[in-house]
């Protein structure tokens, strides 16, 4: 197992080449996702007795904001590797996932926004939930910004995997004493523990949005990835190679 | 290995205060802060009232992060930072020394002049005492999350508001707690929940904040 992933994986070379074999196929799982959760979302599943369609931004607002937490609970494992055993290609999928996490939240704030309109009255209420996503940008945003301006290589991986790891310390802290705080927002949609408060016909196509969502972060990451690979490794004879050949 | 940690918070005060500069700028920074809101807000004394926690609060811990900004750029400049890295002792012992000299530094004279403001703001006997207290568990909570990033910015040439943007997000929980206490001291509710809640969140932040400044640190010197 370990000299597989060792021998598909880990090398930033062979990382290149095996995320080049799997990436079409990634894609084309998300697509069909993504058109089956669109169709069956915005046109099958039935009005909401309450919200009409408005409810219907739900396929993109709750699949965006679990990408986004899950974005961030994914660096900070990749931040963990590169600081305890110093996996370059966990640093490089640490780096390149902050972007995507970032606008990721801002798509969940903006649909909530869109969404908060119709059905609270209002563009923005400081309710918790609202509150800890945008924190949660902001800590993208600190994280995009310190690996903006270290120069050096391995001390922007490692600074920034600092970071990450102590976002992820605070993050819980954060979200339960914003809870404590204020809160407004309606109750959990989904939940682990509990018998889902959403009828079947409407469930399926957000699990199906949620699932594409989150094969459309694999494919932007695995693409990502092997551009800064290409960076990273610019002086290489290998990527001299694919360079040529691919042009 | 008490005498080392004596002495060395010795000798971290001792500098901090011959060049006083550094440490009466952002005491001075509060106290500005704090008098430029009822200019801003207008002398209606019951908004300033109700309002003056969140003031204090806000103005405390800016305070707080430009006080933490020149924790580590000075020492390396004068290469005293090298000396801590090559040092036989602990790291992460030398810069908890370092930690509560400037705690004692920068963060306790804003908690002697805090009473004071809290009286131009109106503040009740109740308040101040609840404000006092927040201060004292919270700001080396500030001061030790602070830390980190001071440490990890610390090899940037200019970082300028890197820092605040890297750690603030983080303050929020002590702010919210802080807060929470002084509205319920406004209505003569009892504390001791929030600051025991400010307590608990000071006691994880110690537990790893040491830690993880000390690596921090090692990362930071090395980028240029």
């Amino acid at each position: 197992m370990l000299t597989w992933l060792q021998k598909k994986w880990l090398s930033p070379k062979n990382f290149y080449h095996t995320a080049g074999v799997y990436l079409p196929w990634i894609g084309s799982a998300f697509l069909l996702l993504f058109i089956y959760g669109l169709i069956s979302g915005l046109f099958i599943a039935p009005a909401d007795y309450q919200q009409g369609d408005g409810f219907r931004i739900i396929y993109v607002h709750v699949p965006s904001a679990f990408t986004a937490m899950m974005i961030y609970f994914v660096m900070a494992c990749c931040a963990f590797l590169t600081l305890v055993w110093r996996i370059k290609i966990a640093a490089i999928a640490m780096s390149s996932s902050a972007s995507i996490g970032a606008w990721f939240t801002a798509l969940a704030l903006i649909t909530g926004s869109i969404w908060g309109k119709p059905m609270w009255g209002t563009w923005w209420i400081w309710d918790a939930r609202l509150t800890s996503v945008l924190i949660l940008l902001f800590l993208y945003l600190g994280f995009i910004a310190l690996q903006s301006v270290i120069s050096d290589q391995q001390s922007r991986d490692r600074a920034g995997a600092v970071i990450a790891l102590v976002g992820v310390i605070n993050l819980p802290i954060i979200h339960y004493s914003v809870i404590w705080w204020n809160t407004l927002h309606q109750g959990p949609t989904l939940s682990k523990f509990a018998v889902p408060s959403i009828a079947p016909s409407m469930l399926y196509p957000l699990l199906a949005m949620i699932g594409a969502f989150f094969l459309f972060y694999t494919v932007i990451l695995l693409m990502r990835m092997r551009n800064a690979i290409l960076l990273r490794e610019m002086k290489t004879e290998w990527v001299t190679q694919v360079v040529n050949y691919e042009s | 290995m008490s005498n080392l940690i004596i002495a060395m918070i010795r000798y971290e005060l001792l500098i901090t205060m011959r060049a006083a500069y550094s440490w009466v700028t952002p005491l001075l920074f509060f106290i500005i802060v704090v008098c430029l809101f009822p200019l801003a807000i207008g002398p209606d004394i019951d908004l300033l009232n109700k309002i003056a926690p969140g003031i204090i609060w806000v103005a405390a811990l800016l305070a707080i992060v430009i006080s933490i900004n020149q924790l580590f750029s000075q020492d390396r400049e004068e290469g005293y930072l090298d000396e801590l890295l090559l040092s036989s002792y602990p790291l992460t012992l030398l810069i908890s020394c370092k930690l509560i000299s400037h705690w004692i530094a920068h963060g306790f004279p804003l908690i002697i002049i805090s009473p004071c403001l809290g009286f131009i703001l109106n503040l009740s006997t109740h308040q101040e005492y609840a404000l006092v207290m927040t201060l004292l568990i919270g700001t080396p909570t500030l001061v030790l999350l602070g830390a980190i990033g001071s440490a990890l910015t610390v090899g940037i040439r200019h970082h300028g508001l890197l820092l605040p943007i890297l750690i603030m997000p983080l303050y929020i929980p002590v702010l919210i707690f802080a807060i929470g206490a002084m509205t319920a001291a406004s209505v003569n509710q009892p504390i001791v929940g929030y600051l025991a809640i400010l307590g608990a969140l000071f006691l994880i932040t110690l537990a790893f904040s040491p830690l993880l400044t000390s690596i921090s640190l090692r990362i930071g010197v090395n980028q240029c």
